[in-house]
């Protein structure tokens, strides 16, 4: 059991940032835990909420040659752990020209010819913290089928730690977003009602509708308002108002 | 982390409500949504009503205008450094456009200029793409299905915004939002759609129309990452990051002509010089009004309200703060973290400690969030959590219930891991929260080009102050920094190009700004902007004597 301190009512349990030791509560993340010991944070600290990938950390605890992962703004402190963060990752990324790349199955390929290099350990898919199937869709990026990769890879915060796990040296996190850019552009269905209300709006139709609306005043406004047809929760994809004009 | 055995007791009596609350969402018999007297009732328990929530600034272009005192007390500071140690004569960056952050607003706009041929430079604080946009969730509002138009979206805008909105920044917001929805989809955003490729919608709070479209719960994040995959891939425009601009730098003509840079690693200050400059610096939570938690990112300390204020560009809607309705009370560690209305706009139900529903759930925000601080503060039917904070439940599993078997995780599979993490499984247990300081309503004057009232400075998303009026909808957010962003972006070209006159700078004017300070006795030995919060164990600041040490950093 590890040693705690009492001061006032809150126990406080040790931790090693970059090897000092220092005593915070033990309900706080890893990140809460370093600005608590006095570090003003300047890298390796961005939305504190899982989604932006800054804070990529490593931590290991004591008689324990495993190096563990995760997200510090996340992950909460345990007992004697001992901590490090990863600010940035130098991993490769292309510049590239979306609109003339086609999502043939060479595409990432070429752009990446690292991906080849990958010997399917797996590092890469344990040390995410989003549990993403990193290899699985380093697999696909190899097989060139550019939409799994972005099937598999949508939840990705780009925190770089399975770069920083991987002994082939791939920056799988950009193979990634040009996967799923080149899905999302050139792969998948049209939004094609986009196009038709482009063309609606070029061609004024609501001009006249709105440049009466900006004019009408408070209580006016109000009263159309309050008058709104209500679209039903459980309405389909086919449901239209009865109330056509504006439309 | 999991829920403790009394919170297990009380989710009982949600799951004793919960067929009948179903079965009538399903016969459409919902709970009653306010009128808007009801409503205005009800804003009496927001926060931005209580007394002490307002002060009267005291100096620079809108004095005598009652706003957050957090943010007066860095109005009423003086510059981080003393503009007679600058040296403007060496000019360590130049560009055609500027642009001050490195969020949604800011790329956009450089990918917009730099469409224009424009050599761009974004100085950002952090890192690029740190930024609210990148929390933004649940989606982005466009009427671009045949039962909705740009009409529809207006009244919904301006509805949420208590009326007060700016017409013409309302209308080119829903006008220029299908556009947008191509740009992004063009640029390979990976928005959630129908087999057929129609785009995914869903309701948010206040909307007539199912237009909120998404990126499964992180469409934020999807957002962010493609304009800065665009961007990053763009010869013509350079990142600099973990260099915050601290004041805007005019020229002898009066118009904005760069900027400020400090080097938040080497303490170096820099001068940036540009044709053009745009304020694309976001939102304020991290000043935590009124000490609420917040959902904001670690940058959001309202810079560029400072650097423009100074510059002279008035303030407006900064007397009404957004705070929404469901932040995470439980468990404490995620304290403050957004939980998307995407769950309200779903159909989850809010009820108290009784299981019982007191407010519908999908009233805006403001609205949303009386409500709740009304249910747990003055009614007393919030859910008492082990942290001491009240809360009340908002019923994720009936989404399941009601949509099929798995649809929680598919659509929010950002909160499903997070709670997963915590050993609480969202499709089957109900969330506590509470809310949380999240949006900034207001902000600096402009207009429908994106113009201040400095010839050559622009600015673009939650920094500027207008088009939402007193109060945001859901979903506009994402919107307004993709559609003021672009503006922002091929106004600044323009300007660049054919109105910007070479000539002297000039920081008199943050002179001028820090002799007003003093003069009006308001010099407590404040320096803005504040760039950073500080969140260090009050013990330790007590030992941290550098003298040099200012506000929060050196």
């Amino acid at each position: 059991m590890a040693e705690t301190k009492e001061s006032g009512a809150l126990a406080r349990v040790p931790v090693y940032i970059m090897g000092k030791r220092y005593m915070v509560p033990p309900s706080l993340t890893i990140q809460k835990a370093f600005e608590f010991a006095g570090y003003q944070l300047i890298r390796g600290c961005g939305c504190r909420g899982g989604i932006c990938g800054a804070c990529a950390t490593v931590f290991r605890f004591p008689n324990s040659h495993k190096i563990e992962v995760g997200l510090a703004c996340q992950t909460v402190v345990q007992p004697d752990m001992h901590l490090a963060q990863i600010p940035f990752y130098p991993a490769h990324r292309r510049a590239y020209d979306l609109a003339k790349e086609d999502p043939s199955p060479d595409v990432l390929g070429r752009i990446y010819p690292e991906i080849y290099r990958c010997v399917a350990c797996g590092a890469c898919t344990k040390a995410c913290p989003m549990e993403i199937q990193v290899m699985d869709y380093i697999a696909a990026a190899i097989r060139g089928d550019v939409a799994k990769v972005a099937e598999l890879s949508f939840d990705c915060v780009m925190c770089g730690l399975c770069a920083s796990r991987c002994m082939a040296e791939i920056g799988q996190y950009h193979v990634a977003i040009l996967a799923r850019r080149l899905y999302a552009s050139k792969i998948a269905p049209r939004a094609e009602h986009l196009g038709k209300r482009l063309k609606e709006i070029e061609s004024g139709k609501y001009d006249k509708g709105l440049d009466e609306l900006v004019k009408v005043d408070e209580a006016g406004l109000k009263k159309l308002y309050t008058a709104l047809e209500q679209e039903p929760e459980m309405a389909g994809e086919d449901w239209m108002p009865k109330e056509k004009n504006n439309l | 982390m999991a829920y403790p055995q009394e919170l297990k007791q009380l989710i009982k009596k949600v799951e004793a409500t919960r067929a009948a609350r179903i079965a009538n969402k399903k016969a459409g018999k919902e709970f009653k949504a306010l009128s808007l007297d009801g409503r205005k009732k009800m804003l009496d328990y927001h926060p931005d009503f209580k007394k002490e929530s307002k002060r009267e600034i005291k100096v620079g272009p809108s004095k005598g205008y009652a706003i957050s005192p957090e943010i007066v007390d860095l109005l009423e500071a003086k510059s981080r450094i003393d503009p007679a140690k600058v040296d403007l004569g060496k000019v360590e960056y130049t560009a055609d456009v500027l642009v001050i952050g490195g969020g949604g607003a800011g790329t956009a706009a450089a990918i917009m200029a730099s469409d224009a041929g424009m050599d761009v430079l974004i100085a950002t604080k952090l890192r690029h793409g740190d930024a609210n946009t990148m929390m933004a969730e649940g989606g982005i509002q466009a009427a671009n299905k045949e039962k909705d138009s740009p009409w529809f979206h207006y009244l919904d805008v301006i509805g949420g915004g208590h009326f007060k909105n700016v017409p013409s920044l309302v209308r080119t917001l829903v006008v220029e939002a299908p556009k947008v929805m191509s740009w992004l989809e063009n640029m390979g955003a990976m928005f959630s759609k129908h087999e057929d490729g129609r785009l995914k919608s869903l309701h948010g709070g206040g909307t007539c129309r199912k237009r909120m479209h998404m990126a499964a719960d992180i469409t934020g994040a999807e957002i962010m990452r493609t304009l800065r995959d665009e961007a990053r891939s763009r010869p013509n425009i350079r990142v600099l990051e973990f260099s915050a601009a601290v004041d805007v730098i005019l020229n002898e003509h009066g118009q904005a002509a760069g900027a400020l840079l400090y080097n938040m690693e080497t303490e170096e200050y820099h001068v940036a010089a540009a044709k053009t400059v745009i304020i694309a610096t976001g939102g304020s939570g991290r000043l935590h009004m009124q000490n609420f938690m917040t959902t904001n990112h670690y940058g959001a300390t309202g810079d560029g309200l400072i650097m423009a204020y100074r510059a002279g560009v008035k303030l407006c809607f900064l007397h009404t703060v957004q705070y929404h309705p469901t932040g995470v009370v439980f468990p404490e560690q995620a304290e403050g973290l957004l939980i998307t209305e995407k769950f309200r706009g779903a159909g989850a139900n809010v009820v108290n400690v009784d299981g019982e529903q007191f407010v519908y759930e999908r009233e805006p925000r403001d609205i949303e969030a009386a409500a709740i601080i009304r249910e747990c503060v003055e009614v007393g039917k919030g859910v008492p959590t082990p942290g001491g904070k009240p809360g009340v439940w908002l019923d994720s599993p009936m989404i399941d219930m009601m949509l099929g078997d798995g649809f929680v995780k598919k659509e929010f599979p950002g909160k499903y891991i997070l709670f997963k993490r915590y050993g609480i499984d969202i499709a089957r247990e109900p969330m506590l929260i509470y809310p949380t300081l999240h949006y900034q309503n207001g902000g600096l004057e402009y207009n429908e080009r994106c113009e201040t009232s400095v010839p050559g400075l622009y600015t673009a998303g939650e920094v500027s102050g207008g088009v939402h009026g007193e109060n945001r909808l859901m979903g506009n957010s994402l919107l307004d920094v993709c559609v003021f962003g672009r503006i922002a972006g091929r106004e600044a070209a323009a300007f660049s190009r054919s109105r910007h006159k070479s000539g002297k700078l000039s920081l008199k004017h943050v002179a001028d700004y820090n002799r007003e300070v003093e003069k009006s006795g308001l010099d407590k030995g404040r320096m803005a902007p504040m760039l950073l919060p500080y969140y260090g164990n009050p013990e330790v600041r007590e030992r941290q004597l550098t003298t040099t040490f200012h506000g929060t950093l050196r």
